[in-house]
Order: C-alpha cells, then sequence, then structure tokens
C-alpha cells in the first residue's frame, strides 16, 4: 500500500517496469515453460486417491465367470455381421430380450457437411439397439450406461459379446439401485450423439433420428468399451472428451484401483507406468505422457464414444483393450470382473460423481496435476501480455485514442473489422463453396473444403497492405499504438478465457503466440519477422502439433506423410464441429486467426 | 389370538350390530406376460358404526383398528388414501396393477366440510400418521402439497366435489422397508400370526422387482340399498416376484419359494379367506397342484379373467400349493400407458416431457392428467403444448395454480382428448432455481425430485363391466366403483424425476474460494482507490517568519523566499 500510495515509490517501480519490462517478459516465459514441463516430475505431482466416499470403503466381489462363453458369443456376433453386412439389429434385439432386458431401437441418418475421407462416410444412416436392465425397486430415476461401439470389419466384436455377457449375468443379481443400459451403437461416435440426443431430447447438430421409446431416468456415469482381440494384454483409459472436457478424476481412480486389485496392467496414452521417476528416462516419460494428454485435450474432439456423454453432465470414460504383444495376457474373465467392479462401485453412488477434481492433467494414472498447479504456467505466459500493455509508450497512447477527435479509433477500427470478416470467411466458405469448388478444380469435396480453408487463410495475409491505407491514408505512429494495445488485450482475454476452459489449447497457443505478438513493432526487419510471424501463426502450430504427437505415439512420419496428416486434421476439426459441435474450429477461425491478423497488420504498419 | 376368539364371539351374542362387523382376506396370484409373478394381497375390514352423527363417541373396536378410528374421528377425515410403493409399476411388462401406486409415499386425504382448519388438520394428521406408519411423512408440508379439483374425487360414498377439503402430497423419495410393513401387519385382525398374512415375511417380501402397501379407508353402504353405512378398511400388499432371478431360469413357483411359508389355516376372524389363481392365459398349459374344483370369473380392469380359487376356510383345502409350470404368450399392450422424462442438457433450462400412450385400436377417450411439480422448477406455463399425432391437442380443461416460492407446489390438471392408437406428449418448459444454501439437502448432487404425474381416466371396456354391487365379488375387483357398464376406472402414474439444480460445490475449496473472494473484494476496493487516485505533493505551508519575509519582500519588490 505504502509503495503504490507514495508518488515517488511508484515512479521508482514504474521506471524498474518500463526499463525492465523486456527482461521480465522474458523471464515470464521462461518461467512458464519450465513451471509446465516441471509438472511431469514426479516430486511435484499429487498422488491419486478416491474422493467419493461409496466408491472407496466398499470393497465389492467380482464374480464373473462368463468370458469364455463372451467369446464364443463373439464369433456368433461377427457372423451375424457379416451376413447382415452392417450391425445385426434384429440378432442382437434378440439376445438382449433372452437375456430379460428391456430392448429398444434407435434409427438415425445424418448427411455429414462434406465426405469423411478417413472413415469412408458420407450419408450415414444406423440403427442403435439399447436393452435397459430394470434395477428391482428403483422408482427409474438414476441410470449407468455401458456402450460398446459396433465397428465394421471384425473390429468391436469382442466388447459386444462382453457387454451381452455382462448383461446377462448382472440381470440375475438383486444388488442393483440403479438401472443400466446396455448399448450397441452403430457409426461409432454419431451413433452416439444420435442416441444421446434423442434420450435428452435435444437436437444440437441437425441429425435426424426416430425418437427414443425407453428410458431410464437420469444417466449417472457411462463407460465405453473397445475390445478387438479375445486376449488383451493392457487396457488403455481414454478421458479425454468433446472439447477438452474430462470427466471427474474419481473415474480414473476406480479404473486404476480395479486394475491394480485384478492384476491387470493399465495405461494411459499408451504408456505404461514407470517408477524410475528420479532418472532422465522415467521424466521424460512421464512428460511424453503428459503431453499426449495436453495435445489431445487441445484439439477438443472427442477421443472416444464417452467424449460425448460429457455435455451432459455424464461422467464418462472409455476403457479400450490393447493387444500390444507382450507377454502378460489378460482374458476376457478378468476384463468382465474390472468391468463388473467398476459398475457395482458406480451403482454404490449416492450421488453424481462430484467429489473430485474436474481439471487435471495426467503423467501417469497414479499422479495428476491439479488445475491449482498448472494454472501458473499459463499465467506466467499471460501476464508477458499485460506486462506489454502497461509499456508506458502504450499506456500514453491509448489516452489520446480515446479523445473522439483522434483519427485513433477509425484507425484501429478498419483493421479490426477486416480481420474479423476475413474469421467469418474462414469460418463459412470452405464449407459452402465446396460444390463450386469442386466443378472448377479437379479436386474431391474433402480437399475442396480444406485446401479453400488453406486459401482463405493464405489470402487473409495479402490484406494489411491495401486496407487501412484505402481507408485512413498514412499509418500514424499513434495508430499502430492503439491497434497493438487493443490487440495484446484482445488475446489475453482470448487466451484467458480459453485456457479456463480448456487449458491445453490455451497453452499451446499462449506458447506460440504470445512471444511475437509481445514483441511485434513496424520498426522491425519485415521479412525476417514476417517469415517467423508466419512459422508462429496458428496453422503452423497445428502443424507442428501433429509432428509431435506422431513423434510422441512413437509413429514418425516423413514432411510429407505429416501435411497429409495435417490436411486431414483440419478436415476433421471441420467435420467435429458440424457433427458434435466441437467449438475448436470456430475459435480459431472466428477469434484466433483474426486476432493474430491484428499483429500482422501492425508489422505490415506504414 | 386364542384368548381373544372367545371375546369376540361373546361381544357377538351381546350386541346384534356387531355381528355386521367383516373381515375379509384374499390373495390373487397372477403370472405376468413378462414372467415375472405378481401376488396381490387385500384385506377387507368393515367397521359398522354411524360416522355422520357428530358428537357420538365411537369407544368399541371390535375389528378395526383403534389407532386408525381414532385418527379418523379426531381429524374428521371422510375418506384416507396411503400407499407406500418401492420400485416402479411396469406398465408395459405387467399390465395395469388392481390398485395403481406412485414410487415413494402418496397421501390423499379428503375432510368432513365440517371443518373449518383443513390445512391445520392436514399437517396434524400427516405427522400422527408418519409415527402410525413409521415413515417420513411428517416430511409433508405445504410446499409439496396440492388440491387437485379433478383427478382425486372421493371413492366412498358421499358426493363431496368440493376440492378445498382434499389434500394431496407425494413424498418421491420415500424408501419402504420392513418397518413401514410391520405397523401395516398389526392393522390386521389376526396380524401376522394367522391367515394369509402368514405368508408376509419381510426377507421374501422385499426381495422382489416391486412392492407396495397401501391403506384405504372409506365409507360405504352396508347393503345394496344403502339403508345403513360403514367404514371401509382395504389394506392392501402388492409384490412382483422376479422369476428371473430367483428361478435360475425355470418358469416355476411355489408358494413356499415365493413367500418361504406356507399357509396353514384362515384367520378365524375371517368371514371368507381365499386365494386366487390367475389362470385365463392357456388354462391347459398350467399345472396347478393341488388342483381345485373352483373356477370364478371376474371382470377386472376391462378384461374378462377366470381364475382358480381356494377357499381356506375350508378343510380339504389343505393339501399343499405346489409349483406348476407355465408358457409365456405375446404380450398385450396395455390400453393407456404413460411415461415422462426431463429434456435438454445444463443447469439453467430443461423441458419435461410427458407422453401419454392410448393403446386401443379405434376409441378415442378422454384422460386426466395431473402434475405437481415443486416450486423450485420455475415452469414457463406459457410454453405448454400438448400434440397428438404431431398435431395441436387443445385440453378442454385446464386448472393450473402457480407456484410460490418457498410455499407452494405448482398445480397443473388438464382434460385432453387421447385420439385411438395415439401418443400424446404434454412438454412444458421451466427454468431451475438457484436455492438458498440452507435449502440445499445433504446430498445435493444427487438431484431434487419431482413426484409422478397422475393420469386418470375412464377406459372403454373390452367387456362389460358390472356394475351392480354383489357379496360375492371378488376384492380385487371391487375397489373402484363402476358406474357404466362400457368402461372401466384405471390411474397410471409416471415415474418421478430427478432434476439436478445448479449446485454450490460444499467442500473445502468452495468455502476458500468464498474466503478469498471477500478478502479480495475488500482488498480490491482500497487498491482501486489508490490506483486511480491522482496524488499531488502537498506542500507544508512556510513558518510564519518566513511569511512575514516574504510580504516584506513583495513590498519592496525583491524575488521571494521559497
Amino acid at each position: 500500500m505504502g509503495l503504490l500510495s507514495d508518488p515517488s515509490r511508484r515512479k521508482v517501480l514504474t521506471g524498474l517496469l518500463t526499463r525492465l519490462n523486456t527482461p521480465i517478459c522474458i523471464v515470464c516465459y521462461l518461467a512458464g515453460i519450465v513451471w509446465f514441463m516441471g509438472l511431469a516430475f514426479e516430486p511435484f505431482t499429487l498422488r491419486t486417491y478416491m474422493s467419493e466416499n461409496a466408491m472407496g470403503s466398499t470393497m465389492v466381489e467380482e464374480r464373473f465367470s462368463s468370458g469364455e462363453r463372451a467369446l464364443s458369443l463373439a464369433k456368433e456376433f461377427d457372423a451375424h455381421k457379416r451376413k447382415a453386412g452392417g450391425m445385426p439389429v434384429e440378432w442382437l434385439v434378440k439376445a438382449m430380450q433372452s437375456r430379460g432386458l428391456e430392448v429398444f431401437t434407435q434409427s438415425f441418418s445424418r448427411k455429414l457437411p462434406f465426405p469423411d475421407e478417413n472413415k469412408e462416410r458420407y450419408m450415414v444412416r444406423g440403427t442403435n439397439v439399447y436393452g435397459i436392465l430394470r434395477a428391482p425397486r428403483a422408482p427409474r430415476t438414476e441410470a449407468l450406461v455401458i456402450t460398446a461401439p459396433c465397428s465394421p470389419g471384425n473390429t468391436n466384436n469382442q466388447a459386444v459379446a462382453l457387454l451381452l455377457a455382462l448383461a446377462q449375468y448382472f440381470r440375475n443379481q438383486i444388488y442393483w439401485a440403479k438401472d443400466i443400459i446396455f448399448l450397441v451403437n452403430e457409426h461409432d461416435l454419431i451413433g452416439t450423439q444420435a442416441w444421446l440426443e434423442g434420450y435428452h431430447h435435444t437436437n444440437i447438430t441437425g441429425m435426424e433420428y426416430s425418437p427414443l421409446q425407453g428410458r431410464a431416468g437420469s444417466i449417472q456415469a457411462a463407460l465405453s468399451l473397445e475390445l478387438s482381440s479375445d486376449v488383451i494384454t493392457s487396457l488403455d483409459l481414454v478421458l479425454e472428451g468433446l472439447n477438452g472436457q474430462l470427466p471427474n478424476l474419481d473415474l480414473a481412480n476406480l479404473f486404476y484401483a480395479f486394475c491394480q486389485k485384478l492384476g491387470v496392467l493399465c495405461t494411459i496414452q499408451g504408456k505404461l507406468q514407470r517408477n524410475d521417476w528420479d532418472t532422465a528416462e522415467g521424466y521424460t516419460h512421464a512428460a511424453q505422457t503428459m503431453m499426449l494428454m495436453v495435445l489431445k485435450q487441445a484439439c477438443g474432439r472427442s477421443w472416444g464414444d464417452h467424449g460425448l456423454f460429457l455435455r451432459y453432465h455424464i461422467e464418462a470414460a472409455s476403457v479400450r483393450g490393447i493387444n500390444s504383444f507382450r507377454h502378460y495376457k489378460t482374458d476376457a474373465t478378468t476384463i468382465g470382473r474390472l468391468l463388473e467392479g467398476m459398475v457395482r462401485k458406480l451403482n454404490n453412488l449416492l450421488e453424481r460423481l462430484h467429489q473430485s477434481y474436474f481439471f487435471y492433467l495426467l503423467p501417469s494414472l497414479s499422479r495428476f496435476v491439479s488445475i491449482g498447479y498448472y494454472m501458473p504456467a499459463f499465467g506466467l505466459l499471460a501476464v508477458i501480455l499485460l506486462l506489454r500493455v502497461s509499456f508506458p509508450g502504450l499506456c500514453h497512447c491509448f489516452s489520446v485514442s480515446l479523445q473522439p477527435s483522434s483519427p485513433g479509433v477509425l484507425t484501429v477500427l478498419t483493421p479490426v473489422v477486416i480481420s474479423h470478416l476475413t474469421g467469418v470467411a474462414l469460418y463459412l466458405l470452405p464449407v459452402h463453396l465446396q460444390e463450386m469448388a469442386v466443378e472448377h478444380f479437379p479436386v474431391s469435396e474433402t480437399e475442396a473444403v480444406v485446401l479453400t480453408a488453406i486459401a482463405i487463410y493464405t489470402a487473409g495475409l495479402a490484406l494489411p497492405h491495401n486496407t487501412q491505407r484505402l481507408l485512413s491514408g498514412e499509418g500514424t505512429e499513434q495508430g499502430w499504438k492503439v491497434l497493438k494495445l487493443t490487440a495484446l488485450l484482445y488475446l489475453a482475454v482470448l487466451l484467458g478465457c480459453t485456457a479456463l476452459i480448456n487449458f491445453s489449447l490455451g497453452f499451446i497457443l499462449a506458447v506460440t503466440l504470445v512471444p511475437i505478438t509481445a514483441s511485434i513493432t513496424p520498426h522491425m526487419p519485415k521479412a525476417l519477422y514476417a517469415l517467423v510471424m508466419v512459422l508462429l501463426s496458428p496453422a503452423f502450430t497445428i502443424l507442428y502439433c501433429v509432428f509431435i504427437y506422431q513423434e510422441l505415439i512413437e509413429a514418425p512420419v516423413s514432411v510429407s506423410e505429416g501435411w497429409m496428416l495435417f490436411l486431414s486434421v483440419i478436415s476433421q476439426g471441420i467435420l467435429d464441429h458440424a457433427l458434435y459441435g466441437s467449438l475448436v474450429y470456430p475459435l480459431l477461425a472466428l477469434f484466433i486467426y483474426p486476432c493474430w491478423l491484428m499483429f500482422w497488420n501492425i508489422l505490415f504498419w506504414n | 389370538l386364542d384368548s381373544r376368539l372367545p371375546l369376540v364371539i361373546f361381544l357377538h351374542a351381546l350386541t346384534p350390530a356387531a355381528a355386521r362387523d367383516e373381515f375379509q382376506e384374499e390373495l390373487v396370484i397372477r403370472p405376468l406376460h413378462s414372467g415375472d409373478i405378481y401376488a396381490s394381497f387385500q384385506f377387507r375390514t368393515l367397521w359398522d358404526t354411524d360416522f355422520l352423527q357428530e358428537g357420538q363417541k365411537v369407544s368399541h373396536y371390535r375389528l378395526f383398528p383403534k389407532s386408525l378410528g381414532q385418527v379418523l374421528s379426531k381429524f374428521s377425515v371422510r375418506e384416507l388414501h396411503i400407499s407406500f410403493s418401492q420400485g416402479f409399476w411396469r406398465t408395459m411388462q405387467w399390465g395395469q396393477p388392481f390398485i395403481p401406486s406412485p414410487p415413494g409415499a402418496e397421501l390423499w386425504v379428503w375432510f368432513h366440510d365440517t371443518v373449518s382448519d383443513v390445512d391445520g388438520n392436514w399437517k396434524e394428521l400427516t405427522n400422527v400418521l408418519s409415527g402410525i406408519f413409521c415413515a417420513s411423512l411428517n416430511f409433508i408440508d405445504l410446499t409439496n402439497t396440492v388440491q387437485p379439483s379433478a383427478s382425486f374425487k372421493p371413492l366412498g360414498l358421499g358426493n363431496a366435489t368440493d376440492h378445498r377439503f382434499l389434500r394431496y402430497a407425494t413424498l418421491p423419495r420415500e424408501i419402504v422397508c420392513t418397518e413401514n410393513l410391520t405397523p401395516w401387519k398389526k392393522l390386521l385382525p389376526c396380524g401376522s400370526k394367522a391367515g394369509l398374512a402368514v405368508l408376509m415375511k419381510s426377507e421374501k417380501l422385499f426381495h422382489s422387482s416391486f412392492h407396495s402397501q397401501a391403506v384405504h379407508i372409506r365409507p360405504i353402504c352396508q347393503d345394496e340399498q344403502c339403508s345403513s353405512k360403514a367404514w371401509e378398511l382395504r389394506q392392501t400388499l402388492n409384490v412382483v416376484f422376479d422369476l428371473h432371478t430367483s428361478g435360475q431360469g425355470k418358469k416355476e413357483w411355489s408358494l413356499f419359494k415365493m413367500f418361504s411359508r406356507t399357509l396353514t389355516e384362515a384367520c378365524p376372524l375371517a368371514s371368507s379367506s381365499k386365494v386366487y389363481v390367475d389362470i385365463t392365459d392357456n388354462p391347459e398349459l398350467f399345472e396347478l397342484s393341488p388342483a381345485t374344483p373352483l373356477l370364478g370369473q371376474a371382470v377386472v380392469l376391462g378384461d374378462r379373467r377366470t381364475y382358480s380359487v381356494y377357499d381356506l376356510s375350508r378343510a380339504e383345502t389343505f393339501g399343499q400349493l405346489r409349483s406348476f409350470n407355465l408358457l409365456l404368450r405375446d404380450m398385450l399392450r396395455p390400453l393407456l400407458h404413460a411415461e415422462r422424462y426431463v429434456a435438454g442438457f445444463g443447469l439453467q433450462t430443461g423441458e419435461i416431457h410427458t407422453v401419454i400412450y392410448n393403446n386401443h385400436p379405434y376409441r378415442a377417450f378422454p384422460v386426466l392428467l395431473m402434475d405437481s411439480v415443486p416450486w423450485y422448477l420455475q415452469l414457463y406455463i406459457h410454453t405448454l403444448t400438448v400434440t397428438s399425432k404431431s398435431r395441436d391437442n387443445k385440453p378442454s380443461y385446464i386448472h393450473y395454480q402457480p407456484a410460490k416460492d418457498r410455499h407452494r407446489p405448482h398445480l397443473l390438471e388438464m382434460l385432453i382428448q387421447l385420439p385411438p392408437h395415439s401418443m400424446t406428449e404434454v412438454t412444458v418448459q421451466f427454468e431451475r432455481a438457484l436455492l438458498k444454501w440452507t435449502e440445499y439437502t445433504p446430498d445435493p448432487n444427487h438431484g431434487f425430485y419431482v413426484g409422478s404425474s397422475v393420469v386418470s381416466a375412464l377406459v372403454p371396456s373390452m367387456v362389460a363391466m358390472r356394475t351392480n354391487f354383489t357379496q360375492d365379488q371378488p376384492l380385487f375387483s371391487s375397489f373402484v366403483p363402476v358406474k357404466e357398464e362400457s368402461s372401466y376406472f384405471v390411474r397410471v402414474y409416471t415415474e418421478p424425476l430427478l432434476v439436478n439444480l445448479p449446485t454450490p460445490d460444499f467442500s473445502m475449496p468452495y468455502n476458500v474460494i468464498c474466503l478469498t473472494c471477500t478478502v479480495v473484494a475488500v482488498g480490491y476496493g482500497s487498491f482501486y482507490n489508490l490506483l486511480t487516485r491522482t496524488f499531488q505533493v502537498d506542500e507544508p505551508s512556510p513558518p510564519l517568519s518566513k511569511r512575514l519575509a516574504n510580504l516584506i519582500r513583495r513590498i519592496r519588490g525583491v524575488p521571494l523566499l521559497t
């Protein structure tokens, strides 16, 4: 207080901040990066623990024993799937009915905005089959969901079969307090989306579906199961959901606890846990696991069927069986028991999962970084923007520009509006212009969309030369300062909001955008800085992320393969937005890219 | 029991009127289409006393339980219906129950029109009943009590239509268990010592898919001419046993398997004691052992059913009821069926959907829909829509009483015409209220319950209903008075809803955040003040000698001292 109220000392402080502005910014930036990398270091993280009382102390006994029957059922299912050439709806309905479930079907159809070349689909038509196991003496107010996708080919047969075997076993137990819904969905995420929208009677993505006939109250938790072989070496837990949402950490704890109990190898991001945290390899391993989680979370797509449940406030996770030819084998009975144990504990819940964390990063399954630990890393980056705002040269001009007579407001407004119009074009045109593009160029629809997006992105770079000169003649010294001030504040708000919702996305954008945006002025060597700016632009960030991701999952790609992946990532991002309502594409197109264009304007201010 | 019996006979001899007190017991077993077994007990006690005369003290209790009799006279109750259910009656799988009830506890009472303070009586009555039945009925207060205008008419004598004397409340969260069963059994004249009540072993009754017990008290005519009146107490208990779970897949059951007891004698106080087994569906595939020569027919819920009748008051019945096998038949869709769910996501708004099915192939009929929604779901009544076959269906009668925050729930009653073979959807949007922090339950993240909505209807009957009242009618077919031949009365309850309200995180971090925010708010004020104020260096006023010197210097015209 005394420091601030005393004008002379205040002057000293601001003088210090002004003089040391650049060194402080550099220190903050480095500290942010180091802090972030330190999060993977085991002594700095917390051990996971079960917060939910109803799931902690009540140990359950697993008695599921028909794993072998499940495997033979998988063969039967496979045969029927081949015969039906898709989902064997009738067979599934009969199979579920004979196991004493109330069975319902839901048909849905969806026309994609443009063909999905990864999954080779355009017009999607399918049927979801679900059976409800009614809990005795429960009034249909609460339910749990177990889902298994019915995938094309011979993948996931074992998951569906295990689902049926579990249904049969569960039906004969009397301890259920919540109804259990067994859902077999076709066309993976699209089917899940149709079912969820049908269950909650909403329509947010333009899906066409038949209304659901049977319901079981409010869904408390969901598990998605993916198994493709009879013998499994390890189970992988997938948590990242739509828009970077994560389920309650207790769900991960529950999975980990049962893996420990039953002696099943469990992984997260496909990485086993290591105990040698004090060695360089151990640390690198943890850092890689965490980086993978950050990258997956940042891209905002749903990494399994569970991801779509999170929007409806349903805690959900996917359990994926991996057969990686290790020596350690787990049979279907053990996996059945693991699921039985998890479902029974979820059945014991008295309240929704709410005790543990919703915002976390996992360097391994037994360690977590909570929001309180990782936010400072982002905070250190974000504070740079604020420090640059308080840069005296900028501060001073702000008060001048606020006078209505000064030309500052108009000079700022023009680039802001034009940048955002470019953003709107980037958001709208690729999908809407695909037909025209296909007519005039020898490309497929998907290529047309992606290439249009890239073309508009690149065209945006040519704007600044023509725009403000057109409107207000020569750019003034004061003009760019006002623009930079606005852009810095805008970026700080954008990144801050993004990081609150999806930390990973906010952090990655901050890492690439902050250094260049903090230092940009029109008086720099234009060619060099233009190159640096382009290399640190949002599109290149995506490209780097693709390469880093491939490196981390130990499937490195060449430059041309990486480029192809980059193109498919863009098309997937646009598709995710249209199909499931993922927000990363509109965020980048409508806000981040225009914001970056504003800085690009500053560089070419004259 | 043995010591009480002679006393009863003695009383019979003394007062001829007492001979008209009567007790009947009955058990109906119906194999359901889903493969489950439905067992329904009914006990009917008639109390021949002139309740209409005011001021007359009633002190003789023979078969009628004294605890209830005193309640009736003290609170001037005309009619009382209370039910406790655990589980949800699955209309689509099981058809209609004999007497429907919603999950949790339901209580509705008609008071005499002489009562001046109905709310006061109601409050006291619920507290007394909660003591009698060991249930949390004391949670019934004005915030969950409604006065339906049309859905709940008196079932007994008297044409009271002024709904000011009616109170209706449900507690969807109430859990029913042994402690509710024991006091219920004690109301029976023979307790659980003899008669059908011997079968009620709580260990088995609560190992079932559905359990419901109820008490219905109403005034009725003693005879056909209605020359004298009597109180009727009906105690019903309905259980559905899940053969799939307990029978290891075999469709076979016996009384012993279901109740782990067999019957040995009828209640000696009972004038009639019968067991009915529904054999309407494919009787040749049934094998009942021992077989019974008695076959009965009854028209119940618009369907003519055939029953094997075992009269427990006859000695030859007591061989043993053993197992019999049966096959499943295709499920008949119930004519009237309703369900309800909450649509939408997020914690701000939502939409309640009530879907009513009329499965009758060619007859349209009207239904009364009653919804009582707690005040913390703020209904937007202008969004109310009723659609049948994707066309707007205008209700012919709407009674809506808006809620008052923290005082009164919403009450919505509608008369809707259901077209034949149709699905009618009633939707209304709501906003979730933010409660005060003391109003949250101890488990706020579980959600808040909204009671079942009630659909009451006169459903067209496939067969002619019997309208004349005869004595030999089985109890299960005579509860609701039938006024016309062509239709019968049905009440369907939908499932209760569990709705999440915006809930603060009542944990330690939450408290920390609250505390920090307070500190920051206080700190912010002073900081903001400091940062925005412009400071000026205040020149200390020069000493007097200096000022004097300056004055002289000014006069002299020389520069001033600083």
